[in-house]
């Protein structure tokens, strides 16, 4: 039973519901949700003021959040690694494998994505939903005989293991993929293939440059899973001098002594900082791609 | 066919080869071979020996320690997950205002589950539930007694859950846009009809937000199964205390890689594979009478 009385000419235009309960004081609302949202950062914030407390102090004083005194030592501590190692190689080696597995699955779960999307073919539907299938798979499943596989072949001990899988697509990215695809007139293909365009070149010079937001949104969620990938590392990389910074944490934690907390919270918060900066720069994507697709996060 | 279906064919084929190779090649082998080895005893130097249904006797009538796991595992699903998704909506529904500093404060509560899956996110949990850390000075303050975290197995299994729902983000997110998505003249039509917020919420927002639960409580019921990186290094790869924090992942992970018991941590990922089967199963039948969808019409 639809109304054609306007209740609230003021509703907003992008469909929001705006409860039509007598709304509380915005102030009222604003003191809440941002305490509660300063509640739930809090422990980051603690984490980022212990790394600057004396590694002694900072159980003593972990009610305070502010340092007394501030030093900075820490991070220099921390950057020496561990090993024979800084920290430095550590980010140097995470960085590598995260552009390398962020290509791989960029190119190749747009290329997958466009034959789903566009392509007509025998089988399809088939290949389709065994794609979705494998979205749900327990990784655990695979993980022994994969690494068996990577061993017979000499892979392990690098980043083989982790990165080259990477080229053979990503079911949520091609998912995701898939998806915004559709959204693309079709009358843009058909256009191009009166004008002599092949298939390969619709894909390459048509789709390619309008799923740009996409491939975005898909790279920037490789860049977080491979940044924080712990389990890829642990099971393939052994020389410290290859290790990655989920690695080398791991490393800290292990190797650590009482004494030595504040260093592990600096390279605590330098592992974070990638992470928060490509938030910043690029919420949009990431809040969106969550949002449309169901990203896990 | 003609030359012109061929010629599809081809190309359709050329495109998602390499899904279709990376399937064979990084999944579909690798699970038979899987179920291959959970009939073998095989520590990677000899060759596996056929052993037929022996890894999984052992498993359930040998091993104390994979009941253990498959218990706490179970807790940590059946806990956590309603939890995370409860809290996820409540925040959604919280956030669904015309306000501007939604977007600031959308942000703000996705941040922990941005970084959530990482060694330092697990690294500070563990310290501020140390015995000296701030959640038990903050009980202290409060009057209660505090807990002994690393200490008390249940206690360890619920500093977990309590992680698992601080990282309620990105379930709150797909709330958000399912939210989103409700069309403002239903509410309107209740207003006019009297209905007050409790009835909107549960005559309107909630039926219509039935897909978006399934989809949520299936995705979150499936990632919790498998949860490994906050159990290994909260208890620095031991599962430990008593056992307390023993995932399923993280043992299998230890009888595979620690004791090179590569057939028992086969049959392990198989009986995960068909536990997590019948779950999502179960999820689905049962959504029959709870998923409202638009188009059956009805109310």
């Amino acid at each position: 039973m639809q109304s054609d009385v306007k209740i609230k000419p003021e509703t907003n235009p992008k469909g929001l519901h705006v409860p039509n309960v007598k709304k509380p004081k915005w102030w009222i609302y604003h003191l809440l949700v941002g305490t509660f949202a300063v509640l739930m950062l809090y422990p980051v914030i603690w984490l980022l003021m212990s790394s600057f407390k004396p590694s002694e102090t900072i159980f003593v004083t972990a009610q305070s959040l502010i340092p007394d005194p501030w030093i900075f030592s820490n991070y220099g501590k921390g950057w020496e690694g561990i090993g024979g190692n800084t920290f430095g190689v550590f980010i140097k080696n995470t960085v590598v494998l995260v552009i390398f597995t962020m290509i791989g699955q960029v190119i190749s779960s747009a290329v997958i994505a466009f034959g789903f999307a566009r392509l007509t073919f025998f089988g399809k539907g088939f290949w389709f939903a065994l794609m979705m299938v494998t979205l749900m798979l327990p990784y655990e499943v695979v993980m022994i005989p994969q690494y068996i596989i990577f061993a017979k072949l000499g892979w392990l001990d690098s980043i083989k293991p982790i990165a080259i899988p990477a080229y053979f697509g990503h079911p949520f990215f091609i998912f995701l993929l898939v998806q915004f695809i559709k959204t693309i007139p079709r009358e843009l293909d058909e256009a191009a293939t009166i004008d002599g365009c092949g298939t390969f070149k619709i894909f390459y010079k048509i789709i390619l440059p309008l799923i740009k937001p996409a491939l975005a949104t898909a790279a920037i969620f490789s860049f977080y899973w491979t940044w924080d990938n712990l389990l890829g590392p642990v099971l393939y990389l052994n020389s410290p001098d290859k290790y990655t910074v989920s690695m080398a944490l791991n490393m800290f934690l292990s190797n650590e002594t009482v004494s030595n907390w504040g260093a592990m919270f600096a390279m605590s918060i330098v592992t974070l900082i990638p992470v928060f900066v490509v938030f910043f720069l690029f919420q949009r994507h990431v809040v969106e791609g969550i949002s449309t697709s169901g990203l896990k996060g | 066919m003609s030359t012109r279906a061929l010629k599809q064919n081809v190309t359709g084929y050329l495109f998602i080869s390499p899904f279709i190779i990376g399937f064979l090649a990084f999944t579909f082998i690798p699970i038979l071979a899987s179920l291959y080895f959970s009939f073998t005893k095989y520590n990677m130097f000899g060759d596996p020996q056929w052993i037929g249904l022996q890894n999984y006797e052992k498993m359930f009538n040998g091993d104390p320690r994979y009941w253990q796991s498959l218990k706490v595992t179970l807790l940590y699903v059946i806990a956590g997950v309603p939890l995370r998704l409860g809290f996820a909506l409540m925040v959604a529904m919280i956030l669904n205002t015309a306000s501007r500093a939604v977007g600031l404060y959308r942000s703000l509560f996705y941040l922990p589950s941005l970084i959530g899956g990482s060694v330092a996110v697990a690294i500070m949990w563990r310290n501020i539930f140390g015995d000296e850390g701030i959640i038990n000075l903050l009980l202290v303050f409060l009057g209660i007694p505090d807990v002994r975290w690393f200490g008390d197995p249940t206690a360890a299994l619920w500093m977990l859950i309590f992680l698992s729902v601080w990282q309620f983000g990105s379930s709150m997110l797909i709330f958000l846009a399912g939210l989103k998505s409700i069309p403002v003249t239903y509410y309107e039509a209740a207003s006019v009809d009297g209905a007050n917020y409790f009835q909107k919420f549960s005559k309107i927002t909630l039926p219509m937000l039935t897909p978006v639960i399934l989809f949520n409580t299936i995705m979150q019921t499936i990632a919790a199964f498998m949860t490994f990186v906050p159990a290994f290094i909260i208890s620095k790869g031991t599962g430990g205390p008593l056992d307390g924090t023993l995932l399923y992942s993280l043992y299998l992970f230890i009888q595979g890689f620690e004791f090179f018991n590569m057939g028992y941590a086969s049959a392990m990922a198989w009986i995960m594979l068909i536990i997590v089967g019948i779950l999502t199963a179960l999820i689905f039948f049962s959504s029959k009478f709870w998923v409202h969808y638009e188009s059956e019409g009805g109310k």
